[in-house]
């Protein structure tokens, strides 16, 4: 058994005594101006700045371009000592400035560290100093309070798409008939692209907040782009406000106090459908009925064939995943989609953990899961050192989640499917599908083909058919 | 609408003008300056420096005492191996909530600290204060004292808030942090002929390679500082007779420390391309002034060059005259790499550094062709503004640059500490020579829109 580092004394025999408890060890989350950089990076024209220290921002930028392999400018205020101390004014203030003279972005979207949290900066105020002393000339400015000690990068995202809408979109006496708006969790590029289409499919054109599939999976540049082609226009997310209905792809944000779609709802009128991150075929069956009842379409003969191939696709593999069990971890809707679909596989999501603490997670996560909880932990706000442990205990056939988990898996022997954010040890995460029958189905042939290729690999006859 | 631009239409900031300067021109050029909010630099924090100089130390303990972010983005990044311990590789934070945030961390800094010890059982433990702990004013020290005490195992704060300065103010913070283990333990058995490995960080191996070139001359290596990092190491350096420094902006700190109080001379060298890893080994002879040292060098060179040699010079006639990019950490990797890229036959057009100094950038200035554009502390648009202008065929950098140059249909070479491939040393070079050529004349360029033209007619035949 290879060992793993987060269970290791410096003298290479395995750690005993209790677990630590207090500090994070491997967390199993990233910080809230990730998760606005995400949403700002879906924005057309939109160059993210936080205000803080700037190693916040390149760290953030690295890490986001080991999963996209995109360029990812974010800003930073760049606090030096005396910022912290007296406050940023000053540096935001230049900093916008620079922004604009080499950006000339079309929106800049703040987001604050917990540097800038602490010392108190008044956001609102230095935004509407600055817009003063430029006679509110330049692009837009939207502020988006990110503390990464109140939450994770899931938090830091929906609480960005929820200043914008709040910020840009506008109530309105008429409904924008077959005009849907869409808020998903944090997917991949592939998702978004196929949720439009999937919309297109049932005569629905649809506004989604955020769409980063374009600027964070782009093609190759004939000329220098400041900031990548694609994202939502801010004409667009005005118009949120009169669109037909709201999808809301995340189950996290059907409990909290306000989320984007339900202040549209509020504000602006638009009909709230609160779905779950659809992956698998009953939490996809909930999408296409709301885009029928929105669109007033039945399903389209060519989904209901994706459908049919996909439940054939089912009963021909179910034997070689029945009965098998699997641990998950990632962004807290991820895990439920993810749960929701193994589920009715038949594979039993035995540990299934976010580092996120998402109010009611866990009774959310019960509701999805086909056949009972007995069996299955619910770990919130967990890091991958404690997920370990019980891994090593439980022992699941298969990881589920991002490249993070790669140290468990290789301890434990199994197979890693890698899906979410961030995979940095393969090629192509923003380019993988979980989405609606076409997205299950291609996660479906991968959860086969990693029992399948690990039943080959140790047998001892090595098995040809199979 | 998108502005969509070319390399001419780039501007470089007016509060930048005096970073960026070319060969041959009279301009005064600064560096050695905070970044300009705003700006988009390339460079991390003063936290991030620290943190890049210790992490190797592979049996002590890292934690980081903030929130979670400049923690977790660190976990394991980095291409520094160890021939044993693993502890570096975790992510330790203390991961401070809310509430800790209002009423201080020290609480949890300290149940964090005497926990992960007795599980882990290190052999130091290093705290990282980030920014958010430079501002709620926790006393890391009294905090690192006591468990010190309660343990029996060194807690050393490492002062580096990523607003005190730049990734250089972190460098100084390790250096001192480090320092506080040297002296701490005896220093038997070190021999006459011995040395410290400084700025070393044994990525993907390569201070392993260049410890058996010196024990095939005759001298002991005393300490790797820090990659394959040992903290019993550390104790005891400062027996060492002559210490080789390396990546200079990390560790000059030390390395006068170890020369004030110890009296261990040092000497700047580079691992770097053949000349300059013949360089250091001649130099070191010539400082123990021992002939047959010298002797042992001068063979070692012979044997290593011979065995190289042919295969670099095959890449030296099919990469003749290609155009190179680089934008690097630290000026001495920056003079190295201008050398190497010269010896495969190519011309280095664009020379930058995240942390060069005035110094250092003369240096930089004399070995460059005229018409080189030097840049200090540069961002993503003006990078990219001179690979369009310069038209370059491979720009050298770290993962930030990578997007910049794939995007425009430009070759990338990694060469930062995320890299998997050891450079270092004679075979280094080889590998060097061999991760240049795969990428610069890989064929898929051809497909490159900005490269190839032609392709909106060949795929539209009658509309061009
Ligand atoms: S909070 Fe400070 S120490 Fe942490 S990444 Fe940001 S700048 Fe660096
Ligand atoms: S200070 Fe806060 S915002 Fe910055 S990297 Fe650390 S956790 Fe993230």
């Amino acid at each position: 058994m290879a060992t793993n580092t987060d269970c290791t004394t410096t003298a290479g025999t395995p750690a005993l005594g209790p677990e630590p408890e207090a500090a994070t060890r491997n967390a199993c989350k990233l910080c809230a101006p990730l998760g606005a950089a995400m949403v700002f990076k879906g924005i057309r024209g939109c160059l993210p700045f936080l205000h803080g220290s700037q190693g916040c921002a390149t760290y953030i930028r690295r890490y986001m371009i080991s999963h996209f392999r995109e360029p990812v400018d974010i800003a930073s205020s760049s606090f030096s000592e005396d910022d912290a101390i007296f406050g940023g004014a000053r540096n935001f203030e230049l900093g916008i400035e620079n922004v604009i003279s080499q950006y000339q972005p079309e929106l800049i979207g703040v987001a604050t560290t917990c540097l800038s949290e602490t010392i108190g900066d008044h956001m609102l105020g230095m935004i509407k100093t600055y817009q003063d002393n430029h006679q509110a000339e330049g692009p837009p400015l939207v502020h988006v309070s990110t503390p990464a000690y109140s939450g994770t990068h899931s938090d830091g995202y929906f609480a960005t798409t929820l200043a914008i809408v709040k910020k840009f979109a506008l109530p309105s006496n008429f409904r924008l008939s077959h005009r849907v708006n869409i808020i998903p969790a944090m997917m991949s590029c592939a998702d978004l692209r196929h949720i439009r289409e999937l919309c297109e499919r049932y005569g629905l054109s649809s506004t989604l907040l955020p769409d980063y599939n374009a600027t964070l999976e782009g093609g190759s540049w004939d000329a220098y782009h400041r900031i990548s082609p694609g994202g939502t226009s801010l004409e667009e997310i005005e118009e949120m406000g009169a669109s037909t209905a709201t999808l809301e792809l995340s189950h996290s944000q059907a409990n909290v106090k306000q989320s984007a779609g339900s202040y549209l709802k509020s504000a602006c009128g638009v009909p709230l459908h609160s779905l779950g991150w659809p992956i698998g075929i009953r939490l996809s069956d909930q999408l296409f009925t709301s885009l029928s009842e929105i669109s007033g379409r039945e399903m389209p003969s060519e989904i209901a064939d994706e459908r049919a191939r996909l439940v054939d696709a089912y009963v021909d593999a179910h034997k070689y995943v029945s009965g098998k069990t699997a641990a998950l971890y990632g962004e807290p809707d991820f895990v439920i989609g993810m749960a929701a679909f193994l589920s009715e596989i038949g594979v039993r999501p035995i540990l299934c953990a976010t580092g996120s603490k998402t109010p009611q997670w866990k009774e959310l996560l019960h509701n999805e899961i086909e056949g009972g909880m007995a069996d299955v932990e619910a770990l919130a706000g967990v890091d991958h050192a404690k997920l370990a442990s019980r891994a090593r205990e439980r022992k699941p056939d298969l990881l589920i989640g991002s490249s993070k988990g790669y140290p468990l898996a290789r301890e434990l022997g199994i197979p890693l499917l890698r899906c979410g954010f961030p995979i940095h040890d393969r090629i192509g995460g923003q380019r993988q599908l979980y989405v609606g029958y076409r997205g299950t189905q291609q996660i479906f042939d991968r959860v086969v083909n990693a029992f399948l290729e690990a039943k080959q690999e140790y047998s001892k006859t090595g098995y040809s058919y199979l | 609408m998108n502005t969509v631009t070319t390399g001419d239409s780039i501007h470089v900031l007016d509060d930048r003008a005096a970073q960026v300067w070319t060969k041959g021109s009279s301009k005064e050029f600064a560096c050695d300056r905070k970044s300009t909010a705003g700006a988009v630099t390339q460079r991390a924090c003063a936290f991030c420096g620290s943190r890049v100089v210790l992490y190797p130390i592979a049996d002590a303990l890292h934690i980081v005492h903030g929130p979670i972010g400049c923690a977790v983005y660190n976990w394991d990044i980095r291409g520094a191996l160890s021939s044993g311990p693993q502890l570096h590789r975790n992510s330790f934070s203390t991961d401070l909530a809310e509430k800790e945030v209002i009423f201080g961390g020290e609480k949890k800094l300290k149940a964090s600290l005497i926990e992960l010890i007795e599980f882990y059982k290190p052999k130091a433990a290093f705290v990282y204060s980030t920014c958010i702990v430079g501002l709620i004013g926790d006393d890391v020290e009294a905090i690192c004292k006591q468990v010190t005490q309660m343990t029996g195992i060194d807690c050393i704060p490492v002062d580096s808030p990523g607003f005190k300065g730049t990734k250089k103010s972190g460098y100084q913070a390790a250096c001192e942090a480090a320092y506080k283990l040297v002296g701490t333990a005896k220093t038997d058995g070190i021999k006459k002929h011995s040395i410290n490995l400084m700025g070393e960080f044994n990525i993907a191996g390569e201070a392993w390679m260049i410890r058996k070139y010196f024990e095939r001359i005759g001298v002991q290596v005393v300490a790797t500082i820090t990659g394959d990092g040992r903290v019993d190491d550390l104790r005891r350096c400062h027996g060492a007779s002559l210490n080789l420094v390396q990546c200079s902006g990390s560790m000059t700190h030390l390395s006068k420390l170890l020369e004030d109080k110890h009296g261990i001379p040092m000497k700047r060298v580079s691992f770097f391309g053949f000349e300059d890893t013949a360089q250091a080994l001649y130099d070191t002879a010539e400082h123990f002034g021992d002939s047959e040292m010298m002797d042992k060098a001068e063979a070692l060179v012979r044997e290593e060059i011979a065995k190289y040699a042919p295969r670099i010079k095959a890449y030296k006639k099919q990469l003749k005259g290609k155009k190179a990019a680089l934008y690097v950490g630290g000026a001495f990797k920056a003079f190295s790499l201008v050398l190497a890229l010269r010896a495969l036959g190519m011309q280095t057009v664009l020379a930058g550094t995240q942390t060069g100094n005035a110094e250092d950038y003369e240096q930089l200035k004399e070995i460059c062709d005229p018409g080189t554009v030097i840049v200090d502390d540069s961002n993503p648009l003006e990078l990219a503004k001179f690979v369009l202008e310069k038209d370059v065929d491979l720009f050298i950098g770290g993962v930030k640059e990578r997007p910049i140059a794939y995007k425009l249909g430009v070759a990338f070479c990694d060469h930062n500490h995320e890299r998997k491939i050891p450079l270092a040393g004679f075979e280094g070079m080889l590998h060097f020579a061999d991760e240049v050529a795969r990428s610069v004349l890989s064929p898929v360029w051809k497909f490159a829109p900005r490269r190839s033209l032609h392709m909106k007619t060949n795929l539209n035949p009658g509309n061009d």
